[in-house]
C-alpha cells in the first residue's frame, strides 16, 4: 500500500479539499497521517477552518472514529484515535533546515541568507524550490521513531496542478543530472527513489468537464512516461441526473399541455395559454435542455476517464460548499469506495 | 440572463466591457485570477470581441486548452503571433493570437543581448537549459518579457494577456522585483568571486570571506554544478543590466493608465477569496484595476419561482403520481416487472417507479423502446426539481458574490452567464464576449 499520496488536478477541481478528505480517510483505526501543502496558499488551513499554518507539523484534526475496533487496531497495542497532522512547507525555511540538518551549516546558512543566496536558491535557481518541497515530503515519509516505526502511516501532499505535476516530481532527476556529484546529487537521488517506488501514488482530481478530463488524461500519460506511479482518479463534485435526454424528448414532443396541467395542479397557477403555469414551461424546459446537455457531456467524459483503466472514486457535489462536516463526509465516502 | 434574475439588483457598479475595449486609450488588458476560472477563455473572448469592434488586437495566451488553441489557429507553440481567421473584420479590426514559448523567449533574449560566442556559451550551459525550460517562476518572467516585447513592437493597439497558472496568482507581479533583488544582491558577486574579486590587493578580508563562501557553496552543490552556475552567471553578467531595465520598464507599463487589469473569478468561495486578495494586491502595487469578471454565473428564466415552492410542488406531483400508480395495478406502470408480484407491494412499487425516473432512463427489462413511460406529472416534478436545484445554485452564487462586493464595493463587476458545455470555437468565444458585455440593467428580457 502506498504511503505517499500525491494529489494533483487542474485548478478549480478541488484538489486541496480532496487531499484533506483523503488524509482524513487514511487516518482511521489509529493511523496517523500528515497532510502537506507545498504552494504556500494556506489552503489546508482554510479547508480545516483554522488559522494559517506555521512551518511546523501540528495536529489539525482527529479522524472519525473507526467503524468498530479492528484487529489491526489491537495489534498496534492501543486505541489511539486516528490523527491528521498538517504542514505548510516553506521552501526557504526548508532549505535552512536542510543546511542545518545535513551539513551543520547554522551560521553559514544565515550568512548565505544575508547574501541573498537563499532567495536565489528558492526563487530563481532551477527547481531547487521543488527539490526542497519534494525532499521535505519524502523525509516525512521515511521518518521513524525511536522504536523504528514510521512516524506517519501515510503522507498526503496537496501538490501543484496537473500542468506542472510531472515536472515538479521529476525535478530531482533533473537536479541529479545537473549536480553530478555531491550532497545535492545524493539527496536528489534519494528523493527520486521514494517517488518512483510503489510507496508513492499520484492521484488526479477532475471534474466531469472537458478541460479537466483532457488535462487528466494528458497528465497521466506524462506521469507514466516519466516512470512515476499513477494512483487513482477522483471525480469530484458529481451531480445526479434529474432528467434524462429521453424524458426531454417526450416533453418537447407535445407533453406541454399535460405538463402545464400538472404544474397547475401543483398550485403553480393557470394552465391556460398565458397562465402562470403555462408561462413557466419554456424557462423550465430551457433549464432541462441545459441539464440534459450537461448530463450527456458528463457521460462522455466519464467514459473517457473509465478508458484510462485506473481506479476511480466519485465524490458528490456538496450543495452548500465544503465545511468541516462536509469534509468528514467526503472522507467517509472515499473510505467506502476505497482502498485508495 | 434575464430581467427577473435576482442576482442583478446588487449594488456593485457595472463593468462596461465594451467601453473598455472601445477606448483607444486602453492598450493592455491583463486577465488574472486563480486556476480553473476561465482566464484563458475570457482573454480569447475579449480578443475576438475587441477585434470585431474594430481594434487591432493580439492575445497572448500562456497555456490554452488544446481545442481552444486550435480554434484560434495557434496549435503550434512557436512564439509568433498569427492572425486568427474567421474573425469579422468589417469594422476594420483584426485579431492575432500567440502561445507563449518560454524557452524560445528566453533564448531570444540571450541571442539579442550577447555576442554570438557568449550567446552560445549561455545556451549550452546546463544550468541555463534547466532554468529556461520552465521551472516555477520562469513562466512569469517570460510572460512579462513577452508583453514588453509586444508592446514595444507597437503593431497592435490592444494587447490582451492571459497570466500563468501560478502557485500564487500574483507571481507575475513579483517576477521583475525578484529578479531585481537578486541582481542587486551580493550573492551574484559571491558566485563570481573567483573571476572578479581575486587579485585585488585591498580586498583581502572580503576575499577570504568570499572564498569561505564559495567553499561552502562548492561543498553543497558539488564543484561541477557550482562551476556551471558561475559560468552561467558570468556569461549572463553583461545582459543582466538589460534584463533589469526591461523588467522595470514592464512593471511601469503595468502601472500605466493604458493598462487595465481584469480579475477573473468563478462565483465560488475559494475563487472569490483569491480574487479579493488580488484586488488588494493590485491596489497596493498601484496597478490599474478595471474590474471583476465573474465567470459561469447561473441565471434562471423563472427566478420568481423559489426553490422551496418548486420542491413542494414537485413533491405534491410525485405523491399524486404514486397514488395513480396504485390505482391501476396493471396499468400505467406495466413495464416494471415488479408489478407481477402479488398485491400489497404494488403501492410501494409505484413509488419506486416514480423515483426511478429521477435517475434518467431506468433499465426496466420489459420497457418498450428503452424508456419507461413517464407521466406528465413525473415530468413536471422532474422539471421542478431541476429548477429548485438551479435556484439553490443561484442563491449560493449570489451570497458568495455579495460577500465580495461587501468587501470591495468600489470594484465594477461584469458577469458571464454559464454555458452548459465548454467553448472551443469562435462562435462560442463570440457568445461569451456578448454575454460579458451584456448590460445587467437592461430590461428587455429575451424570451
Amino acid at each position: 500500500m502506498s504511503r505517499l499520496h500525491v494529489v494533483s488536478g487542474k485548478g478549480g477541481t478541488g484538489k486541496t479539499t480532496v487531499a484533506a478528505a483523503l488524509a482524513l480517510a487514511l487516518a482511521t483505526e489509529g493511523r496517523r497521517t500528515l497532510l502537506v501543502e507545498v504552494e504556500g496558499r494556506q489552503g489546508i488551513a482554510q479547508v480545516f477552518e483554522t488559522e494559517a499554518l506555521p512551518y511546523e507539523e501540528r495536529k489539525i484534526a482527529v479522524a472519525p472514529g473507526p467503524d468498530g475496533a479492528s484487529a489491526g487496531d489491537a495489534a498496534r497495542g492501543g486505541r489511539r484515535p486516528g490523527e491528521v497532522h498538517a504542514l505548510a512547507i516553506d521552501a526557504e525555511r526548508a532549505l535552512l533546515d536542510y543546511l542545518q540538518m545535513f551539513y551543520k551549516l547554522g551560521s553559514a546558512g544565515r550568512a548565505l541568507k544575508k547574501l541573498g543566496a537563499i532567495d536565489f536558491a528558492t526563487t530563481i535557481a532551477p527547481g531547487l524550490r521543488d527539490v526542497l518541497l519534494t525532499g521535505k515530503a519524502c523525509e516525512a515519509v521515511r521518518r521513524k521513531d525511536k522504536q523504528g516505526r514510521y512516524v506517519y502511516d501515510a503522507v498526503v501532499m496537496d501538490a501543484p496542478p496537473t500542468g506542472r505535476i510531472t515536472r515538479f516530481l521529476n525535478v530531482n532527476d533533473e537536479v541529479a543530472g545537473l549536480a553530478k556529484m555531491g550532497p545535492i546529487h545524493n539527496q536528489a537521488q534519494a528523493v527520486m527513489r521514494v517517488l518512483k517506488s510503489p510507496e508513492t501514488a499520484v492521484h488526479m482530481v477532475t471534474l466531469l468537464e472537458e478541460m479537466p478530463v483532457q488535462e487528466t488524461a494528458d497528465g497521466i500519460a506524462e506521469l507514466r512516461a516519466a516512470g512515476l506511479p499513477v494512483g487513482g482518479v477522483v471525480i469530484n463534485m458529481t451531480r445526479p441526473a434529474v432528467l434524462g435526454t429521453g424524458d426531454l424528448d417526450i416533453a418537447a414532443r407535445g407533453a406541454r399541455a399535460g405538463v402545464a396541467k400538472a404544474l397547475s395542479q401543483a398550485g403553480l397557477g393557470g394552465a391556460r395559454r398565458g397562465g402562470l403555469a403555462e408561462r413557466l414551461i419554456d424557462p423550465l424546459l430551457e433549464q432541462a435542455r441545459e441539464h440534459a446537455e450537461r448530463v450527456d457531456l458528463e457521460r462522455a467524459e466519464h467514459a473517457e476517464l473509465t478508458a484510462l483503466g485506473l481506479p476511480t472514486y466519485e465524490l458528490e457535489l456538496l450543495p452548500e460548499g465544503v465545511d468541516l462536516a462536509g469534509l468528514y463526509r467526503l472522507a467517509r465516502e472515499l473510505r467506502r469506495q476505497g482502498p485508495i | 440572463m434575464t430581467a427577473d434574475d435576482p442576482t442583478l439588483d446588487a449594488p456593485a457598479p457595472w463593468l462596461e466591457v465594451d467601453a473598455l475595449l472601445d477606448d483607444p486609450g486602453t492598450r493592455i488588458v491583463v486577465c488574472c485570477g486563480s486556476g480553473g476560472v476561465g482566464k484563458t477563455t475570457t482573454a480569447a473572448a475579449l480578443g475576438v470581441r475587441a477585434a470585431e469592434r474594430g481594434r487591432r488586437a493580439v492575445v497572448l495566451t500562456i497555456d490554452p486548452a488544446r481545442r481552444l488553441a486550435q480554434s484560434m489557429g495557434i496549435s503550434e507553440l512557436d512564439n509568433v503571433p498569427r492572425q486568427v481567421k474567421g474573425v469579422d473584420g468589417a469594422s476594420g479590426g483584426e485579431l492575432h493570437a500567440m502561445m507563449l514559448d518560454m524557452k524560445r523567449t528566453f533564448d531570444e533574449i540571450v541571442e539579442g543581448h550577447a555576442d554570438a560566442a557568449r550567446a552560445r556559451a549561455i545556451l549550452e550551459n546546463p544550468f541555463y537549459q534547466s532554468l529556461s525550460a520552465g521551472f516555477a517562476g520562469t513562466q512569469e518572467y517570460m510572460a512579462m518579457e513577452k508583453l514588453g516585447q509586444l508592446r514595444a513592437r507597437d503593431e497592435w493597439d490592444l494587447i490582451i494577456v492571459d497570466t500563468p497558472p501560478s502557485r500564487s496568482a500574483l507571481d507575475f507581479l513579483d517576477a521583475p522585483k525578484r529578479l531585481g533583488s537578486f541582481l542587486d544582491g551580493k550573492f551574484i558577486r559571491v558566485l563570481m568571486a573567483p573571476a572578479k574579486v581575486g587579485g585585488r590587493a585591498g580586498m583581502k578580508f572580503l576575499n577570504a570571506g568570499m572564498s569561505m563562501m564559495t567553499g561552502t557553496l562548492s561543498k553543497l552543490m558539488g564543484g561541477q554544478l557550482l562551476r556551471d552556475v558561475q559560468t552561467f552567471v558570468a556569461a549572463m553578467d553583461t545582459m543582466f543590466g538589460g534584463f533589469r531595465t526591461r523588467a522595470d520598464a514592464t512593471y511601469r507599463l503595468l502601472q500605466a493608465p493604458g493598462t487595465a487589469f481584469l480579475v477573473v473569478a468563478a462565483p465560488e468561495r475559494d475563487a472569490l477569496r483569491e480574487a479579493a486578495y488580488f484586488v488588494e494586491r493590485l491596489a497596493a502595487e498601484r496597478m490599474p484595476l478595471a474590474g471583476l469578471v465573474l465567470n459561469r454565473v447561473h441565471g434562471s428564466g423563472a427566478a420568481k419561482l423559489s426553490a422551496e415552492r418548486a420542491l413542494a410542488a414537485a413533491e405534491a406531483l410525485t405523491d399524486c403520481a404514486e397514488e395513480e400508480a396504485a390505482d391501476i395495478p396493471l396499468g400505467a406502470a406495466a413495464g416494471a416487472a415488479e408489478n407481477l408480484e402479488p398485491d400489497g407491494i404494488v403501492d410501494h412499487d409505484g413509488g419506486k417507479a416514480a423515483s426511478g425516473t429521477a435517475d434518467g432512463p431506468s433499465p426496466a427489462p420489459a420497457a418498450p423502446a428503452g424508456h419507461p413511460p413517464v407521466s406528465a406529472e413525473q415530468l413536471a416534478a422532474g422539471l421542478l426539481r431541476l429548477h429548485a436545484e438551479r435556484m439553490q445554485v443561484l442563491a449560493r452564487e449570489r451570497r458568495t458574490r455579495d460577500r465580495f462586493t461587501a468587501l470591495h464595493p468600489e470594484v465594477p463587476v461584469a458577469e458571464i452567464a454559464a454555458l452548459p458545455g465548454d467553448v472551443h470555437d469562435l462562435d462560442g468565444l463570440r457568445l461569451i464576449g456578448a454575454r460579458l458585455a451584456l448590460d445587467p440593467t437592461h430590461t428587455d428580457a429575451p424570451d
